[in-house]
């Protein structure tokens, strides 16, 4: 019986309290660096983009929402022809972003993306393409990668021994 | 006022017919709560306010709810109405139609007798029953509180259960209580 | 002939104020209880969220007005209605000021219990017509409820009536002008408060609707305005209840010159309806088996025990 009292006033006591609500339009709550929100595509150090299409976010997409074409330019550089992402399956797991291995693709903290079509929230690449580095910055693929594809020549990386002459002798 | 009358009666007749005449159990019920209720009015227009409420108050609010109470755990459903159309043959009814008709004839007599007066009569004021109960009437309402008593004691007596608890925590919390 | 159509006048707008503040007390129980949760409650609707009440009324009015194919349909629809019908027919006995008020019947509170014994009929009707087990096993709770709490809150009031030697509410407001009933009728305030609680099936006495764990209880099978009837239904309740403590135990109408009787009253019966509100955002709800023995093995024993104190008391100093 007198705990009951007791707990009437406590929660009486309440109305001076602070109230915990965030008014959301007009006061935004924090979002961290690393949230996972809205998917991006992002560019590398030199401003093309860092996808190369290797599949491996769409396969790694539990609710299969990514689906890609990949191609190559003149340079043998890979790219994707198209590149959609269904906002309306995505269930922001990031596990597309643990995928990527050349940090391509990317979640950021923005999930203000409310439609009143659900065509609309299927998005296309020049939808998800930023012109940013996203998180990763000064980190280009290519000038890393074995291949010359047209940014380096093979052997020319920073750490990179030249390319063995295998009609040699020699080591 | 007379029309009042006549119309809480007329509701109180049609009413209890289709109380009787109803197969489904709840719906008849519920027509004898509305007759009850009529019943109510005609006691409030003779001017007995206090039996009036009295009668809202434990037949159509206490007594009735439990019978609906019952009857919706009876969950009667389509044999009932079925057996409830058997009992409508004549051969039911003729013998309580009769007897109350001959109630219904004396209650006519008894109106139609011209040093019969039953409305426009004043008041009765809750303390004039009160009073009347307690002086009066009192062994009768004392020997109506013996046998409540003796419902209530021997209700609890039948719906006591002994608790038995499965768990050994349980029993030792109990033994303590 | 004027004067008759000015009390009807009376009539009409008591009806209509009392369902303005049953609608306007959701939107005032939605605010105070997110105050006392450190929420804000609806606040976007017109000037601090009172239109949010107007745009529920719209919605509800346009939903679909649907009667299951299993419910048995004339029960199913008269249930709602008694609600609305017994706790209106119950504040016309209510004074709430010398002036204003519907009847001044000499068995006030007797109609008054009488209506609310009749109000259990729709918690028991709706929820057997909706023909659903849930609905069944809320109805059946509010059955043994609203019949057990009504008896000893019928038995708590008759401390009132003792002192005052009338069951007229006006001469029960007028018997206060000294000490109000809440001085010498303690117990029986507090009795009568917790019957009227599960009276009007709030928490922590919401075990027929417990939405928790019968999913609404006996309105289950309920939407558009039959649903609505019911939610306005129990928030006149709260109303009636607040309106009755205020006139049984806290002197009505009667207060200091400053304000005029009516505004008196209003403030105390708010005063009363947000404690209702407060008990909502602060106890569990109880236990059934928890609720009958509550009732039964305390309050029942505790209203005789009042009566027969008060009467004793009565007896001996011959107030009468």
């Amino acid at each position: 019986m007198f705990s009951n009292l007791r707990s009437i006033w406590i929660v009486f006591l309440h109305m001076f309290h602070k109230r915990e609500t965030v008014l959301y339009p007009e006061e935004k709550a924090h979002l961290p660096p690393r949230w996972r929100g809205r998917i991006v595509l992002t560019r590398d150090s030199e401003g093309e983009e860092r996808c190369v299409g290797c599949y491996l976010c769409a396969a790694a997409c539990p609710v299969d929402c990514i689906s890609l074409q990949a191609t190559e330019d003149e340079e043998g550089r890979r790219y994707p022809e198209f590149f959609r992402i269904n906002f309306s399956r995505c269930i922001f797991c990031g596990f597309c972003e643990e995928a990527c291995p050349t940090d391509a693709i990317q979640l950021i903290p923005d999930f203000e993306m409310g439609e009143y079509h659900r065509q609309n929230l299927v998005y296309e690449k020049e939808d998800l393409l930023i012109s940013g580095q996203g998180k990763v910055q000064g980190y280009n693929f290519y000038k890393v990668a074995g291949i010359d594809a047209g940014v380096k020549r093979k052997g020319e990386g920073a750490n990179e021994n030249k390319p063995v002459d295998i009609k040699k002798l020699m080591p | 006022m007379n029309i009042l009358f006549y119309l809480a009666a007329g509701i109180a007749i049609i009413t209890t017919l289709r109380m009787i005449t109803g197969t489904n159990a709840v719906h008849s019920l519920l027509y004898l709560i509305v007759s009850l209720l009529s019943v109510s009015v005609i006691f409030f227009l003779s001017g007995a306010p206090f039996i009036a409420a009295l009668e809202v108050i434990i037949y159509a609010g206490a007594i009735m709810v439990l019978f609906v109470f019952v009857i919706m755990m009876l969950n009667t459903g389509r044999d009932g109405v079925r057996k409830e159309h058997e009992l409508l043959k004549a051969s039911t009814w003729v013998g309580p139609g009769i007897t109350s008709a001959i109630l219904f004839g004396e209650m006519l007599y008894m109106l139609l007798t011209p040093s019969f007066h039953p409305m426009n009569r004043p008041g009765i004021p809750p303390a004039a029953v009160g009073a009347l109960l307690f002086s009066r009437y009192i062994l009768i309402v004392e020997l109506a509180a013996f046998l409540l008593a003796a419902g209530i004691i021997g209700a609890y007596h039948l719906g006591r259960i002994e608790k038995r608890s499965h768990h050994r925590y349980l029993k030792k919390e109990e033994a303590a209580l | 002939m004027i004067e008759n159509l000015k009390y009807i006048i009376l009539v009409l707008a008591i009806m209509l104020a009392l369902v303005l503040i049953a609608a306007g007390l959701i939107w005032l129980e939605r605010r105070m209880l997110a105050l006392w949760q450190d929420r804000y409650g609806p606040n976007r609707v017109g000037p601090f969220g009172t239109f949010q009440v107007v745009a529920d009324m719209i919605k509800i009015f346009f939903k679909e007005d649907w009667i299951p194919r299993f419910a048995d349909k004339k029960v199913f629809v008269v249930a709602p209605a008694i609600v609305m019908i017994t706790i209106l027919m119950s504040f016309a006995i209510v004074p709430f000021s010398p002036s204003i008020g519907v009847v001044d019947l000499n068995i006030g509170l007797l109609f008054f219990l009488a209506m609310s014994s009749l109000g259990a009929y729709s918690v028991v009707l709706a929820g057997w017509a909706s023909n659903n087990k849930y609905s069944l096993l809320g109805a059946m709770r509010g059955s043994a409820q609203m019949i057990s709490y009504e008896v000893f809150m019928g038995l708590s009031l008759m401390g009132v009536v003792i002192l005052t030697g009338s069951f007229n509410m006006r001469d029960i407001v007028l018997a206060q002008k000294d000490t109000w009933f809440v001085i010498p009728q303690f117990v029986g305030f507090i009795i009568f408060f917790i019957a009227g609680i599960a009276e009007a099936h709030r928490l922590p006495f919401d075990i027929p609707e417990a939405e928790s764990e019968l999913v609404a209880g006996y309105h289950s099978e309920y939407s558009g305005m039959k649903f609505g009837m019911f939610f306005v239904g129990e928030y006149l309740g709260i109303t009636l209840i607040s309106a009755l403590i205020t006139t049984l135990f806290f002197g009505g109408w009667l207060g200091f010159r400053l304000l005029p009787p009516i505004v008196w009253f209003l403030a105390k019966m708010f005063g009363f309806i947000l404690v209702f509100i407060l008990l909502r955002a602060s106890l569990p709800r109880l236990r059934y088996d928890q609720l009958m023995s509550l009732g039964w093995k305390v309050l029942l024993p505790l209203s005789l025990l009042n009566i027969l104190v008060t009467g004793a008391f009565v007896l001996y100093f011959n107030k009468h």
